[in-house]
């Protein structure tokens, strides 16, 4: 499959009063074209910062990103562009979708215009031209009567159908990668379900590669190929979608997977649940991130960082459980099917 | 009577908004909790679910209909007996970063009650925070910190100290985890589960995530636009929802758990929930409702027991061609 | 070559380093410093070196408003007829007037009545604003609508018609007349403020959970609703105190305010400026006091604001 998006060790920094936060540390990964891949993790984790990155939108001075890092996508090196590449790179090349529809759309201009403007920059349409591709759009993500509701202004609007016209906006330029940062996250579930079955149904018509960002197993389970689990910063496991929900290694994995209540399961049970905090990511970190709160926690986790184990084409994971040394412990699935 | 503890009869709560027009958050909905169950409260935003919750307690005043707590109609007390309802009644807030006063320190936060209702030594009441600190899974250290150093799984911990602090017998869980990590919902959930265990609490639990819901619930009740279509036990309205509106709300829970996605039939929903300032007569579910018949438009179904316990406010159901 | 050592180096691990040791059972401490909500204020304000230097100045002219005159070695109002009109020098470092009195001890003397009447202006408006504000906000319904349309009608009478009534009637044109005329009307923009921000308070989850406990109104408003409203009255407070002293600044200029002997920097601009052509020293050092103040004082507001939001924490 055609390789669309390459980052490779991708280091994020925030400078703040009380010192350097290391909100990214050494990201790597691969979008195909079509594919959908989801960063899972909690919140803090660096799952947004990392999207972010990848379309330049954190503001420097407060963040940087470090010039180890690189990002090629299509071609196109993002780190080095100018601000009138990137310009044209944003949008023609990638879309976003943020978590809030309410906050990122201008409360001042009619949907149409939101659309359209993208169009005229980017397609060099005409006025004319670019409403109806704007209609087009409108009509394509399941807005009723789009003629009409072109000339709406957000507030006119409920919180799914202004999802929609992010997500037409976004997509107004046929980008090769879309990135949703929790798009579903401020919606209710029947809605909920509406947008992501709409935003899968344009992945295939489109061909496009979809980065989700997402803390929501659930629409993971349904909607993602492959699955990046994120902590404090680091990439601890990836792998396609059942390798993560059927086979995954690490015990973070399987904490996120376990304190999620399962319908089928009894009520009442005690829940598992993850004691303790994150890492504060100000201070230095050189074992591995998840040691203090893991149940598996051994010596050496707690002096040296472990490497990244690949246990299939698509499937690797960072944990000393792996090493040879390491005792054979009893899995999340095997606690699960007693 | 005497078996519950809560009662609200066909408590309704409207808000003015603007001229003329009325926004009827919860329209004539009947709750009664046993003594020591939990009853969930699910619906999609603006259903009027966090409306009725606050009703409950009091924090706002019902338009119509009563509140009975322990027998005793709420709206009708006054001095002694109000502060006694409000030591026996207490609300967890969803925002942990709203609900905590950012100028108190957590000890001030979690006395504030307690001088209210108890009148106690300050060694005493230092002995109590900690205590609850304890309870809550909260080191004793975080007595002298401010709200603001906490992280929102501490912070809904506080809440639930705060509450907990004048030994309430009923507690409104208002969206307690929605703004929380997974791994941090986990938490609260135990938390919440083991101290109802310990003390012998009666929860209203309100959530948009329906799993937790079932999860912690003994029975639950679905709302739509400020009235409530079903209600039943867990199991039943998980298992068997009747309500067009329960089964497409049930149906598109998105589970992580790939086996139990295979095979999974989605009941699709079309369109939004419509507006509740001024809503149409009849069914509220009409407009999306795919049985929808003539007799939904004219006249709103009443909450009925179509199997034990298990209660629907539909018009088709139990009909021969549903 | 690289990858084996890397593997040579992972095998050399000792078996001990892998025995399952879980997770350290102790409740988890607080680990970074306890920073309280004023200290982190003040942390934020020194970091803003625009509002830290505007302080800076503002405690040197304070300063030199208490000490000055002494510094100067002469008295105000001492008249001196042969150092008349005498530019800045080593002698006199401001110059000196028209009939000889010495300009450094002058501008600072002014500097007491301008800036008490900023301070005690904005200060009385305040506290006189803050509670109106929040009984009308506590109460709300009718008795907020009638408290709120009183304030707007003082609010359309110019406060000049007013100065000029207050001074008529009570016949004189004091310190204290003025503060009153000032104060007067001065109050209903702070009351509007701390309305509006009790209002918002009101509904916040914090305050409702307060209600739920049974606390009583009262309380609620000393221990939660004042205390939140405290940073923006004090923000508030910074930026009405330049509004003061131009205003007095102003009426002492159109001849309405302090009266000879006594001075203010209004009062000393306005006498300097008959003779602006020739002496401009004497119109420039009180004219800058104003400005410089009232610049600081809105830069510190400004530092103040930034350093007070709650929101703006991190």
């Amino acid at each position: 499959m055609e390789k669309i998006l390459e980052v490779d060790n991708l280091n994020v920094s925030f400078n703040t009063y009380a010192g350097e936060v290391k909100a990214v540390r050494g990201v790597s990964f691969e979008l195909s074209r079509g594919e959908t891949l989801a960063f899972v993790g909690e919140s803090g984790c660096g799952k947004t910062v990392t999207a972010k990155s990848i379309l330049r939108l954190l503001k420097p001075p407060f963040a940087v990103i470090k010039p180890e890092s690189k990002i090629i996508c299509n071609g196109k090196d993002v780190l080095k562009m100018d601000k009138k590449e990137l310009c044209e790179f944003r949008g023609d090349d990638v879309g976003m979708i943020f978590q809030d529809p309410m906050t990122s759309l201008n409360p001042t201009m009619t949907v149409g215009r939101q659309i359209m403007e993208s169009l005229m920059i980017h397609k060099k349409l005409d006025k004319k031209a670019a409403r109806e591709e704007a209609i087009n759009m409108l009509k394509m993500v399941n807005i009723p009567s789009p003629e009409k509701r072109i000339d709406n202004y957000p507030h006119e609007m409920s919180g799914g159908m202004r999802q929609r016209v992010m997500i037409a906006i976004a997509l107004a330029c046929n980008p090769n990668v879309l990135i949703a940062d929790e798009p579903t996250t401020a919606l209710d579930v029947t809605i909920q379900a509406q947008i992501m079955d709409l935003m899968m149904e344009l992945k295939t018509k489109m061909n496009t590669a979809i980065i989700l960002v997402t803390h929501d197993l659930g629409v993971v389970a349904n909607f993602a190929d492959r699955i990046q689990v994120m902590y404090a910063g680091e990439v601890v496991e990836r792998g396609t979608t059942k390798e993560i929900f059927n086979e995954s290694k690490h015990p973070y994995t399987w904490a996120l997977l376990r304190s999620v209540p399962r319908l089928g399961s009894e009520s009442k049970e005690e829940l598992y649940a993850l004691g303790g905090t994150p890492p504060d990511l100000l201070l230095p970190l050189n074992h591995c991130p998840f040691a203090d709160r893991c149940e598996y926690c051994m010596p050496i986790c707690k002096e040296c960082k472990p490497q990244e184990t690949v246990l299939s084409d698509t499937h690797k994971v960072s944990c000393w459980l792996m090493h040879e040394k390491a005792p054979k412990v009893e899995s999340f699935y095997d606690r699960r099917d007693k | 009577m005497g078996e519950y503890i809560v009662e609200a009869q066909n408590l309704c709560k409207y808000f003015k908004a603007g001229k003329n027009q009325t926004l009827k958050a919860v329209d004539g909905v009947n709750i009664r909790l046993k003594k020591g169950e939990t009853l969930g409260l699910v619906g999609e935003s603006g259903c009027g679910k966090t409306t009725c919750g606050r009703t409950l307690v009091k924090l706002y005043d019902a338009t119509s209909g009563t509140v009975l707590f322990e027998g005793k109609d709420v709206s009708k007390l006054r001095g002694k007996e109000l502060l006694g309802f409000r030591k026996d009644a207490q609300i967890i807030f969803q925002d942990p970063y709203a609900s905590l006063d950012p100028r108190m320190t957590i000890g001030e936060i979690i006395t504030e009650g307690m001088n209210v209702h108890f009148h106690m030594s300050e060694k005493e009441k230092e002995e109590k925070v900690n205590d609850l600190l304890h309870k809550v899974g909260l080191n004793a250290e975080y007595a002298n910190r401010f709200a603001h150093e906490l992280s929102g799984g501490q912070r809904q911990r506080v809440g639930i100290a705060r509450a907990l602090a004048i030994e309430p017998k009923f507690i409104v869980c208002d969206e307690p985890i929605s703004a929380l990590d997974v791994s941090i919902q986990a938490q609260i959930v135990n938390l919440l589960i083991k101290l109802q265990k310990e003390m012998g609490l009666t929860y209203l639990f309100i959530s948009h995530d329906l799993s937790m819901v079932k999860h912690i619930s003994d029975r639950v009740g679905v709302m739509y636009l400020g009235s409530m279509v079903e209600l039943a036990g867990n199991h039943a309205l998980y298992d068997h929802p009747i309500h067009p509106y329960t089964q497409a709300l049930i149906s598109a829970i998105p589970e992580a758990d790939l086996d139990e996605e295979e095979g999974k039939k989605r009941v699709h929903l079309e369109g939004e929930v419509p507006s509740p300032i001024n809503p149409p007569p009849g069914c509220r579910f009409k407009g999306r409702c795919k049985y929808a018949k003539e007799i939904c438009g004219q006249e709103m179904p009443e909450l009925k027991e179509i199997e034990p316990d298990h209660f629907v406010a539909c018009h088709m159901c139990g009909k021969e061609d549903w | 070559m690289k990858e084996n050592h890397v593997t040579d180096m992972m095998e050399n691990i000792p078996d001990d380093k892998f025995k399952i040791i879980g997770i350290d059972k102790d409740a988890e401490a607080p680990t970074r410093p306890r920073i309280g909500y004023w200290r982190d204020a003040w942390r934020r304000l020194r970091e803003n070196k625009v509002a830290f230097a505007a302080l800076i100045i503002l405690l040197i002219l304070v300063f030199f408003i208490l000490f000055g005159p002494a510094i100067s070695g002469y008295e105000f109002e001492q008249i001196d007829a042969d150092a008349i009109n005498k530019g800045p020098s080593a002698e006199h470092w401001f110059g000196t007037d028209d009939l000889g009195r010495d300009l450094f001890a002058r501008v600072w003397q002014a500097g007491r009545v301008s800036i008490i009447i900023g301070i005690l202006g904005a200060v009385i408006a305040s506290v006189v604003g803050s509670i109106y504000g929040g009984i009308a906000a506590y109460f709300g319904g009718t008795v907020d609508d009638i408290m709120m349309r009183i304030v707007e009608v003082l609010l359309s009478i110019p406060y000049l018609i007013i100065v000029i009534l207050i001074s008529v009637i009570t016949d004189s044109k004091s310190l204290g007349t003025m503060l009153v005329a000032l104060t007067l009307t001065g109050w209903c923009g702070i009351a509007r403020l701390v309305r509006g921000q009790m209002l918002q308070l009101k509904s916040q989850e914090y305050v409702l959970a307060a209600n739920a406990l049974g606390v009583a109104p009262m309380k609620i408003i000393l221990k939660h609703m004042i205390p939140n409203t405290l940073g923006m009255i004090i923000v508030a407070i910074t930026f009405d105190i330049p509004g003061y002293i131009f205003s007095e600044a102003f009426l002492s200029y159109v001849g309405l305010g302090i009266q000879p002997p006594s001075t203010s920097w209004g009062a000393l601009a306005s006498a300097a400026q008959q003779n602006f052509m020739f002496y401009p020293y004497q119109l420039m050092f009180p004219a800058l006091m104003i400005a410089l103040t009232m610049l600081s004082f809105t830069l510190l507001g400004d530092g103040l604001r930034d350093a007070l939001d709650p929101k703006l924490r991190k």
